[in-house]
C-alpha cells in the first residue's frame, strides 16, 4: 500500500512540475505547482514526517504560493510570455545547467553509499525511539529550540532583516 | 479496555468517514434553515414555514430546486478553472472535520472506538494546512469568471484570508503552550485535567480566535469578498444551480468545522462540565481515567451512554457557537475594506504577539513557584481577564459602548 500511494503521489509531483513549464497560462503553471508541493507533502507522511507536510502545506501550498498568485494577478494579467523565452546562448546554457543537474541527480542514484550525508542519517529504530520521547512535533522541536537554537533565531533575523529591506525599498521608490 | 485491531481499526474508520461525511451534509442543509429561521426572528418576520411542519423540509425542496436548475456558462469564462473552482472550495471545508474528536470513546465488542475519524499526531496542524488550501476556491471563482466584480471578490477573499490567517495561527499558540500537544483529543484531555475550558485562562486568545474564524469563513462582518451590496455578490455572481450550491455548502461547512473547532479548543470539546465520569484518554495503549499519586492508571469505564451523553455536549457547543455566527451576521453591518486590513495586521496581529509572550511568562512563572491544578487555572485566567478587559479599553474608543446621548447629534457632528 505504501509502495502505491509513493508512486502515485510521486507520479503526481512530477506530472505537476512537467505542468508548470508547458503551461502557457500563468494562473495554470501555479496550480499545477501548488499540486506538486502538495504531492511533496503526500510522501512527506509517508515517511511519518507528518510535521513536516502540514508545514509544507501551509507555507508552501497555502502562503507562498497564494503570494505568487497576487503577483500573476496584479503584474501580468494578459501579459505575452514569448518576448520573455532567451533565445540562442541563454536557451543553450539553460539546456546545459539543466543537463548537468539531471547527469548529477542520476549518478547519486546509483551510489547512496558514497552519499556524503550517510553518516548523519538516523540509525534504524533511532526515528521510533524519538518519536515515542518527544512525539512527531518535539522530534523536530527539540533539537530546534536547543541544540540549533542560535542558528534558528539568526534565520529568523535574516528573514527580518530582509523584510524591512523590503518595506524600505518600497518606500524609496513611492 | 484495548486499541482495535488494525482489520477492524479500517472498517471502523470506513464507517466513522460515511457517517460523519453524511452528519456534516445534513447539519449544514439544517443550518441554512437555521439562518432564515434566525434573520426571521432577528427582522420580526415568519421565516420558511410552507413546506413541511415549520419548514422542517425546506432544504430539501432547495435542495431539488438547485440540482434541477440550468447550468449556466459564461461565454468569456476559462472553462476549466470555472469548474475547477467550486470543487477546489468544497474539499478543504469538508475534509478538515476529520480530525476533531465528537464524543468519547464508544466500547464494541471488537474494543474501544475514538470518536474521531483520524486521530492525526499533527492534529490541529492539518487544519490549518487544509483550511490555507480553500483560498484558491473562492480566488479560481473569481478570477476564471472573466467579472470584474467576481475578480474583485476574489482578491479580497484571498487578501483577507491571508491576513486573518496570521492572527488565527498567533491566537492558537497560546493554546498549544498550555496543551503542550497539537493533537485535539489530547486539548480536551487536558482542558478536564485542568478543571478549566481555556475560553477562561486563555480568554483574549479565544476572543481574537472568534474574529479570526469569522473572517476565515468569510461571514459578516467580514464578508467582504461577497458584499452583495458593492460586489454583487462577488466571486460567485457567476455560478448557478450545483456550482452555486457547492460555493453555498463550502461556506457553511467552513461555519460548522470553526464552530466545532471554538468549542473543541476553547470550550472542552466533548467534556461534560463538572463531572469528571467521562474523562478518558489513551496512554500506552490503555484507556485511562487518571493518575494515581504514584502514577499508576487508573482504568476508565467507557459505556454507550456516556458516549451519547458527551456528543451531546459537544453537539451543544459547537451548535451554541454556529448560532453566534447567525446572531452576529443578522445585528452587524459590513467592515470597510480599509477597516478589515487595518484590524488584522495593526491590532490583532502585535496585540496576539504580546499575548502570546504575556502567556508564555506567566506559565513560566507559575511552573517555576510549582503552582498548579485549580490555583494555576484560577492565576491564568485572571491574568488573561485583565489583558482582555485592558484590550477591549482600548479598542473601543467610546470607552465602553457609549453611544451617541439620546435625542441629540454627537459633539462632532454638530
Amino acid at each position: 500500500m505504501p509502495e502505491i500511494l509513493f508512486y502515485v503521489f510521486a507520479g503526481t509531483a512530477v506530472g505537476g512540475a512537467v505542468g508548470v513549464v508547458l503551461q502557457r497560462n500563468p494562473v495554470g503553471s501555479l496550480l499545477f505547482m501548488v499540486g506538486t508541493l502538495a504531492s511533496i507533502a503526500g510522501i512527506f507522511v509517508l515517511l511519518e514526517a507528518q510535521f513536516l507536510a502540514a508545514i509544507q502545506l501551509m507555507v508552501y501550498a497555502g502562503a507562498i504560493m497564494v503570494l505568487f498568485l497576487f503577483v500573476i494577478m496584479l503584474l501580468n494579467l494578459g501579459h505575452d510570455y514569448r518576448a520573455d523565452l532567451k533565445r540562442g546562448l541563454g536557451a543553450f546554457l539553460a539546456f546545459a545547467v539543466t543537463g548537468a543537474l539531471g547527469g548529477l541527480l542520476v549518478g547519486q542514484l546509483g551510489g547512496v553509499g558514497e552519499n556524503p550525508l550517510y553518516e548523519y542519517l538516523p540509525g534504524p529504530g533511532e526515528l521510533d525511539r524519538v518519536f515515542a520521547a518527544d512525539g512527531i512535533v518535539g522530534a523536530i522541536a527539540r533539537p530546534l529550540f536547543t541544540d540549533y537554537v542560535v542558528p534558528f533565531e539568526l534565520v529568523g533575523i535574516l528573514l527580518l532583516v530582509a523584510l524591512i529591506g523590503a518595506v524600505a525599498l518600497a518606500k524609496k521608490g513611492g | 479496555m484495548t486499541q482495535l485491531s488494525p482489520t477492524v481499526f479500517l472498517v471502523f474508520t470506513a464507517i466513522k468517514v460515511i457517517v460523519v461525511f453524511t452528519a456534516i451534509l445534513l447539519a449544514v442543509a439544517y443550518m441554512t434553515l437555521a439562518e432564515r429561521k434566525v434573520s426571521a426572528f432577528i427582522q420580526d418576520r415568519l421565516g420558511p414555514n410552507r413546506v413541511g411542519p415549520f419548514g422542517l423540509l425546506q432544504p430539501i425542496a432547495d435542495g431539488i430546486k438547485n440540482v434541477l436548475k440550468e447550468e449556466t456558462m459564461p461565454a468569456t469564462a476559462n472553462r476549466f478553472f470555472f469548474v475547477l473552482a467550486p470543487a477546489l472550495s468544497i474539499v478543504p471545508a469538508l475534509v478538515t472535520f476529520a480530525v476533531i474528536p465528537v464524543a468519547a470513546p464508544l466500547p464494541t465488542p471488537w474494543g474501544v472506538v475514538d470518536m474521531v475519524v483520524a486521530d492525526l499526531p499533527i492534529g490541529i496542524l492539518y487544519v490549518l494546512a487544509f483550511s490555507s488550501l480553500g483560498v484558491y476556491g473562492l480566488f479560481l471563482a473569481g478570477w476564471s469568471s472573466n467579472n470584474k466584480y467576481s475578480f474583485l471578490g476574489g482578491v479580497r477573499s484571498s487578501a483577507q484570508m491571508v491576513s486573518y490567517e496570521v492572527a488565527l495561527g498567533l491566537s492558537l499558540i497560546p493554546v498549544l503552550i498550555l496543551a503542550g500537544n497539537v493533537t485535539l483529543t489530547e486539548i480536551v484531555h487536558q482542558q478536564q485535567s485542568l478543571g478549566f475550558w481555556y475560553a477562561l485562562p486563555l480568554s483574549l486568545s479565544f476572543l481574537f480566535f472568534v474574529i479570526s474564524s469569522f473572517a476565515e469563513t468569510n461571514r459578516l462582518p467580514f464578508d467582504l469578498p461577497e458584499a452583495e451590496s458593492e460586489l454583487i455578490t462577488g466571486y460567485h455572481t457567476e455560478y448557478s444551480a450545483m456550482k452555486f450550491s457547492m460555493f453555498f455548502i463550502a461556506e457553511y461547512a467552513h461555519v460548522l468545522t470553526a464552530s466545532a473547532l471554538m468549542a473543541t479548543l476553547f470550550l472542552g470539546g466533548w467534556s461534560v462540565p463538572f463531572w469528571s465520569g467521562d474523562d478518558m484518554f489513551w496512554r500506552a495503549g490503555v484507556l485511562v481515567a487518571g493518575l494515581t499519586e504514584s502514577g499508576q492508571p487508573i482504568l476508565a469505564s467507557p459505556a454507550w451512554w456516556k458516549t451519547l451523553v458527551t456528543f451531546v455536549a459537544f453537539a451543544v457547543k459547537t451548535s451554541f457557537f454556529v448560532f453566534l455566527f447567525i446572531w452576529v451576521r443578522w445585528t452587524l453591518p459590513r467592515f470597510r475594506y480599509d477597516q478589515v486590513m487595518h484590524l488584522g495586521w495593526k491590532v490583532m496581529l502585535p496585540v496576539a504577539l504580546a499575548y502570546v509572550i504575556l502567556v508564555a511568562g506567566t506559565v513560566l512563572v507559575l511552573d517555576q513557584l510549582g503552582v498548579e491544578g485549580f490555583l494555576f487555572g484560577s492565576a491564568l485566567t485572571a491574568v488573561s481577564g485583565i489583558a482582555t478587559a485592558g484590550f477591549i479599553f482600548f479598542v473601543d474608543r467610546d470607552r465602553i459602548l457609549r453611544g451617541a446621548p439620546r435625542g441629540r447629534l454627537p459633539v462632532s457632528s454638530r
